[in-house]
């Protein structure tokens, strides 16, 4: 995985959207997922600066900002890339060897689980089940999904996107 | 019906042994359009229960149908409800559980795409029953067409004023809010998922005090999956006994069940409670594919446990499975055959709850993580016939000590397979062979050099440049044959998938 | 907010639609558009059914519906055709089948029996 910091782009009109969603949502009950889930559609992951705007804006302590953001595996702390490689290790897919598919991305791209290229073309994660088992296995890049995937078909598909 | 062929679904032996009722309107109706939901009889089970019952008469059809959790614990819908009107609050949540985790199980959504009304409906009534007039479901953010399509549902139901306040001239309001889950499997676990609509960590809390009593915002509230919600306005319509007709003594009604893995006809069955898993196999799933041998069927996710073919006549129902060690589980079924390493199954799902572990409790995260390091010796060739042991005591250890139920049935995929596959576990231990060629520090490739013709694609496509090719001509070949060098081999299989000449195998 | 009466003449007006229960040569074709069949391509599929039947100027004797999942994954894209009490299960559909089956099957009246699930080995 790649521990690199990444520079944070936000922009001033991000924060105005965050915050005029904020205020929407404010006296929702349990309103402080759905403000980070917010967040994150708007700038693509959850940064610490962008935990911190949240902090402030609904007075919550950032420990529990970043208890929330590193407790759920749909927050991300690191940007994605333009293009998002996810690999469903399902049990169908599983066993029908989707784990040499994931195996053989991370090398040609040589990233692991949540890591981003230094182009930010790419990023990779596994998922769980897609709900397409009767095309196992399947990997997804962006909203394409490719049926009955085999690891010597990889490189064909990561073109497309390269 | 043209030359023998069958041209409709409805004829198949898929089709023709399920019994629809939770499913009864998906691939029928438009589910973005509630007047095709309204023309099922939609919405009459809501008007039926606010005009002619009240809520303990809504509660005693609850009771009387035998209906119980379709999530996998299966405790009796009517019950849930009856504890949580007992309690007296100025506000009670009624919740739907539509965060489905189990890898391979995808009832729920189907459900939800496909007859997203249908859980409205069931939780308005549920609503009335309990005293409650505020809904919460709990979708995965995983599922955007289902989010798209409840909302859709939900501004439907609002403007036909089948939502909101006063709903049919009643005096009745109820209201629905939608709220995505973030990917924590343990929020599937009833406290988890009401702590994370508080907006909080999705971690468990102890019981008691029930959810009943003390739920969501230390209110009495009550939570259903979304499949018990989809038979609820038809028990209400066709009555308890209609329901109960169907299944077992204890098992009623149907059960939605998600068919993959090595089987001929994948996809989503609904079957009555206590079929056969041999006919769901044979007859509905069409047997195992590509003439291999029918190993084991697991069912109940990570929770779950594999059912051997020497029980292959199983009755699928709560009590049948769970005498052979597995559970209903929320309805995953993936079919193993004998290319599936028994040992390798429950490490993955193992490595699954390790993973999903919220780490709350010590049983769970430090206890499954001692299992999975075991389980990598052993499929890596270093384990030793003690490690049996010691899985089983850490099993029973866990079970006997998780908090909630992700922790107390994450060593089952273990212990049924110990149970059922000790064999495949020995052979691991004392031979360093993983008889199905799954685990990859124990088995190599081997190329057969008379049925080798030597094209060299198997050469050409390897990554690591493992193949080189040999002098010998097989008779009746015109080029020499290949060979495989297993310290460099990674075991990709790449080989295998070239060779048009079944000229190399796994040993 | 509707009356009574009107969810009622809502009622029996859909279930016509749906069951074409008195309703001499109408058609009603869904297509499972779920996410496995939005996966396996379903959407071009719906929008050559509609296309077609809109081309065709038989729009007021064929309905095209999307629908969720009717349950078999492997086959999907699935459209199915309900003609009076005949129900025709087209599996692995793309726009070109899609485009045969509104001209031999909705408009010339007869089933396309290569697409039918019978006729398709998985």
């Amino acid at each position: 995985m790649e521990t690199k910091k990444i520079a944070f782009l936000g922009t001033a009109e991000q924060e105005a959207e965050l915050l005029a969603a904020i205020d929407d949502m404010r006296n929702l009950p349990g309103a402080l997922m759905p403000v980070m889930q917010k967040a994150q559609e708007i700038y693509g992951y959850l940064p610490i600066e962008v935990q911190e705007i949240i902090s402030d804006a609904m007075d919550v302590p950032i420990e529990k900002i970043y208890g929330i953001a590193t407790f759920y595996a749909q927050f991300n702390l690191e940007p994605k890339g333009k293009h998002q490689i996810s690999v469903c290790l399902g049990t169908a897919c599983y066993v029908k060897g989707s784990q040499l598919i994931f195996d053989e991305i991370s090398k040609q791209l040589g990233i692991g689980e949540g890591g981003c290229t230094d182009d930010r073309n790419f990023s990779l994660s596994s998922c769980r089940c897609v709900g397409a088992c009767g095309l196992a296995p399947v990997m997804l890049v962006d909203d394409d999904v490719y049926s009955q995937m085999t690891p010597g078909r990889v490189e064909e598909v990561l073109a497309k996107y390269a | 019906m043209t030359d023998n062929i069958i041209t409709s679904l409805a004829d198949t032996s898929f089709y023709k042994i399920q019994r629809r009722i939770a499913l009864k309107n998906c691939g029928v109706i438009d589910p973005e359009n509630i007047d095709e939901y309204l023309a099922m009889d939609g919405y009459m089970a809501l008007h039926k229960v606010l005009t002619e019952m009240t809520p303990d008469d809504v509660i005693q059809v609850m009771l009387d149908s035998g209906l119980r959790g379709r999530g996998g614990a299966g405790f009796p819908t009517g019950l849930k409800w009856k504890f949580a009107k007992g309690y007296d609050a100025p506000q009670k949540y009624v919740c739907c559980n539509a965060d489905e985790g189990d890898p391979g199980a995808f009832m729920d959504r189907s459900v939800l795409e496909g007859d997203p009304h249908v859980v409205l409906e069931a939780m308005a009534i549920a609503g009335y029953a309990i005293g409650s007039s505020q809904g919460y479901i709990y979708v995965r953010a995983e599922y955007p067409v289902a989010v798209k399509r409840l909302n859709i549902a939900l501004q439907q139901a609002r403007e036909y004023g089948l939502f909101g306040k006063n709903i049919y001239g009643t005096g009745f309001d109820f209201d629905i809010d939608i709220r995505l889950g973030a990917g924590a499997f343990v929020c599937g676990e009833e406290t988890a998922l009401m702590t994370s609509i508080e907006g909080n960590r999705g971690e468990p809390r102890p019981r008691p005090p029930f959810p009943a009593e003390k739920g969501l915002f230390q209110s009495p509230s009550i939570l259903n999956n979304v499949e018990t919600w989809a038979n609820i306005p038809q028990i209400i319509l066709n009555g308890a006994d209609w329901f109960s007709s169907v299944g077992t003594e204890k098992s009623k009604g149907t059960k939605v069940f998600a068919l993959g893995g090595k089987i001929r006809h994948t996809g989503l069955v609904e079957i009555p409670m206590g079929t056969p898993l041999s006919t769901v196999i044979d007859e509905i799933g069409g047997g195992v594919p590509n003439g291999k041998k029918f190993k084991a069927a697991q069912t109940g996710g990570p929770s779950g446990g594999c059912i051997p073919a020497s029980h292959i006549n199983v009755q699928m129902d709560y009590e049948h499975l769970a005498e052979i060690g597995s559970i209903m589980g929320s309805g995953g079924l993936i079919v193993m055959d004998e290319d599936n390493c028994m040992v390798d199954i429950a490490k993955f799902f193992l490595t699954f709850t390790c993973d999903e572990s919220c780490g709350k409790c010590t049983p769970c995260r430090i206890g499954t993580k001692r299992m999975l390091e075991i389980l990598d010796r052993i499929t890596s060739g270093k384990g030793t016939m003690e490690d049996i042991d010691k899985l089983e005591d850490l099993a029973y250890y866990i079970k006997d000590n998780a908090l909630c139920g992700l922790g107390q049935t994450a060593p089952n995929p273990v212990l049924s397979t110990i149970r059922f596959f000790r064999d495949e576990y020995e052979a691991h231990i004392n031979d360093r062979h993983c008889p199905a060629a799954v685990c990859k520090e124990l088995f190599h490739y081997v190329v057969d050099p008379d049925k080798c013709i030597g094209c060299t694609q198997c050469l050409r496509n390897c990554p690591p440049f493992a193949i080189t090719k040999t002098d010998y001509i097989a008779e009746g070949h015109k080029l020499p044959s290949v060979k495989i060098d297993n310290d460099k081999c990674i075991k990709c299989g790449a080989c295998i998938e070239k060779c048009k000449f079944d000229a190399i195998s796994k040993q | 907010m509707k009356s009574m009466q009107e969810l009622a003449a809502i009622r029996e007006a859909m279930k016509a639609e749906i069951t074409l229960a008195g309703k001499p040569g109408a058609k009603r074709v869904v297509v499972g558009m779920a996410t496995c069949g939005i996966a396996a391509g379903a959407t071009p599929v719906l929008n050559a059914f509609v296309d077609g039947v809109k081309e065709a100027g038989i729009g007021d004797k064929v309905s095209v519906k999307q629908t969720g999942c009717v349950g078999i994954c492997q086959y999907e894209p699935v459209a199915e055709v309900y003609d009076g009490t005949e129900r025709t299960t087209y599996v692995k559909m793309d726009a070109e089948k899609a485009k045969r089956v509104v001209e031999e099957h909705l408009i010339g009246g007869k089933v396309v029996t290569e697409y039918t699930i019978g006729a398709t080995e998985v």
